[in-house]
């Protein structure tokens, strides 16, 4: 299906222009906003853009009744998050290891508009590769302990990945992800995290954690959405990219987006900024400069891949809100999650290990 | 128009096709399924409540209830529930479907409605006055809810109480009664009126039987009742009938222990409660005869 066709849907129409959606939706598209909304996680964001474009009012009182709920359920994972922050600090501080932020919990430390009714299903971290065993230490000393997953999986984590396997706290049976690099060190691209230490900032209110500037926000959000492979909250990612962008690009921001390609160049990640422009400006029309896009897009694909790209990225990107998954978006996922894997790693790595995912059955 | 009076050839296509949206106490239900417990439990069950159009109103749930895949059809028939398209619990023996739906809807209503503390309790009114019945699993608080429907108190719900933020007021959710094991066969010689739906063997709960709800009380869904006590009701045979009153404190922590959302809701929640009790005594009662408890409740319900 075709980016019209998308763009024609309740949910994207809604983020894209809540006052068009308020003139124009009947009972018909209220209802399938309000189905795929809450599949698609984005329930609360809606009622942010709904109370950002001054537009509240004028909901239908089902709609509202169902973004009143949802935003309650927003602010228990913001009040959670910031209870998280304060744990985490506390364990690394002492140990000397610096933390920054990453992605939804982020975005609602740092008090950025993405932040508001973001639901997250674990909180991201950055630490300096050197202190990675420092901080699992620390980490592990607090509570946090790693998840059950067999021996291959511990060393596939440890040896190739850019993380640590995910990790638990044993009372509050949160999820944390400790991150030393935005992408596996195999990588085809090769961003280098040391770069992203050099302007983080502190905002007052986050308790004394780092998050990324926010250029490096933009991209590691988009780095995170097409080089992981992994699409379930694929359509609520997508959203925090246009919600990014309209927050740091708006009008009399030209400074930004001379910052983001600057920046995107300099750590090798051009190509998923290419994507994460793309998409959000084709669905969500974000007010993209067009001297921008098109320099983006002079460091995309080809012409043939980026049509075959559009087409398995677009599938992947509205998995979660498609009316039935058929045969063509079960092969889309499948390509994305192969294509994941062939830019994370070397053909010599990457034949063995998808062979044993496909043989040895996931657990739990 | 009431379900009673759709046609039943045409309900099994609207429930095989694009699907039957019902008023379930203020939601909007709309149910897709061509199971057969669930195509004869709806009407028997639900014959009461207003059939919606989905061209004109705006559907809360959008629910299914068919088999998970074709292979297992002929293995082990099972049932699988949708929400949006969306399954967040396993699937079960084809014979639960409309249970299923029944515990189905539980979760959608309870996880969606923020601007309410819910409470897992049975409530029931009369004369303005809102009995709230918290009480784990066994404690045979959908029982004596059924016992006092069958004697004329409203219904508002057997399964939660949930108490809007803003007027502290009990929403109603008037639906079947889901009664276990014994206790169906109790209600039934209780009140030879009462309408029950196939009794299905062998769920998690044991024997599980839904009880038609009056439709006097679907007709007041609309009507916020205040909550006068909150009894923690248990039945014990041959026991002699015991009333204790509770302190606000013990009824808070007790209450709270029975809440769907009071981890969502935080510092709301406690205001919530804490406003409830306020004007609700906690009292609890184990009882032996519903004779014996239909007095207490009287007793309690001439109170200020």
């Amino acid at each position: 299906m075709s980016f019209e066709y998308w763009r024609q849907h309740p949910l994207i129409g809604f983020i894209r222009a809540p006052e068009v959606a308020l003139g124009t939706f009947g009972p018909l598209q209220w209802s399938c906003l309000i189905g795929t909304a809450r599949r698609a996680n984005l329930m609360s964001r809606l009622a942010s853009t709904a109370a950002a474009s001054g537009q509240d009012d004028a909901l239908p009182a089902r709609v509202v009744e169902h973004f009143a709920s949802a935003r309650r359920v927003a602010q228990a994972a913001r009040t959670a998050t910031f209870r998280e922050a304060r744990q985490i600090v506390a364990a690394l501080e002492p140990a000397g290891v610096p933390v920054v932020f990453l992605k939804g919990a982020a975005y609602i430390l740092a008090g950025l508009e993405a932040g508001n009714g973001r639901l997250l299903g674990d909180v991201d971290i950055l630490v300096p590769r050197d202190q990675i065993a420092a901080a699992e230490r620390a980490l592990v000393a607090a509570g946090w302990m790693t998840t059950k997953i067999d021996n291959y999986d511990q060393r596939y984590y440890r040896q190739w990945m850019h993380e640590l396997p995910p990790m638990r706290h044993l009372d509050r049976g949160t999820n944390l992800d400790v991150h030393h690099s935005i992408l596996p060190p195999t990588a085809r691209l090769k961003p280098d995290p040391a770069l992203l230490w050099d302007t983080i900032s502190h905002p007052a209110e986050a308790l004394g954690a780092g998050v990324l500037s926010d250029v490096d926000l933009v991209l590691h959000s988009a780095t995170h959405l097409f080089h992981e492979g992994e699409f379930d909250n694929g359509l609520r990612d997508l959203v925090d990219l246009h919600v990014l962008l309209v927050e740091f690009g708006g009008a009399g921001e030209d400074a930004f987006w001379l910052r983001l390609l600057a920046r995107a160049r300099q750590l090798d990640l051009l190509r998923p900024l290419y994507y994460a422009l793309r998409f959000s400006c084709a669905l969500f029309d974000t007010p993209i400069p067009g001297a921008v896009l098109s320099e983006s897009a002079a460091k995309g694909p080809d012409s043939t891949t980026a049509r075959l790209m559009d087409a398995v990225l677009l599938a992947c990107l509205t998995s979660s809100i498609a009316p039935a998954r058929g045969p063509g978006l079960g092969l889309a996922l499948l390509a994305a999650f192969v294509r994941s894997h062939y830019l994370r790693m070397p053909t010599r790595l990457l034949v063995p290990h998808l062979a044993r995912k496909l043989v040895v059955p996931e657990r739990g | 128009m009431k379900l009673s009076q759709r046609p039943v050839p045409s309900l099994e296509m609207e429930l095989a096709g694009s699907g039957l949206m019902l008023e379930v106490g203020g939601f909007n239900v709309r149910v897709k399924s061509s199971v057969e417990s669930v195509v004869r439990g709806l009407p028997r069950l639900y014959a009461d409540y207003t059939v919606l159009d989905s061209a004109e109103s705006i559907v809360d749930f959008d629910i299914s209830l068919n088999p998970p895949s074709q292979v297992r059809r002929w293995l082990r028939p099972q049932i699988q529930f949708l929400l949006d398209g969306f399954s967040p619990f396993k699937p079960l023996p084809r014979e639960q479907g409309f249970a299923l739906f029944e515990w189905g809807l539980n979760w959608c209503i309870a996880n969606h409605s923020h601007r309410y503390l819910v409470i897992h309790a049975a409530v029931v009114e009369r004369d303005g006055r809102a009995f709230i019945f918290p009480g784990a699993p066994g404690s045979g608080k959908s029982t004596l809810c059924a016992a006092l429907v069958c004697r004329g108190w409203r219904l508002l719900s057997d399964e939660m109480a949930m108490v809007s933020l803003e007027s502290g007021l009990v929403r109603p959710v008037p639906r079947p009664i889901s009664l276990k094991n014994e206790s169906i066969d109790i209600i039934r010689r209780f009140d030879a009126n009462a309408t029950f739906g196939d009794a299905v063997r062998d769920t998690a709960k044991g024997t599980v039987g839904h009880m038609k709800p009056p439709a006097a009380s679907i007709a007041r869904a609309a009507e916020h009742a205040r909550g006068h006590r909150i009894v923690f009701p248990r039945y014990r045979a041959d026991a002699a009938c015991d009333v204790r009153r509770l302190t606000a404190g013990e009824t808070f922590m007790r209450v709270a222990s029975n809440t769907f959302n009071y981890h969502v809701l935080g510092r709301a929640g406690f205001d919530a409660l804490g406003d409830l009790l306020a004007c609700c005594a906690g009292v609890s009662l184990e009882y032996a005869s519903f004779a014996d408890a239909f007095e207490v409740i009287e007793a309690l319900e001439n109170e200020l």
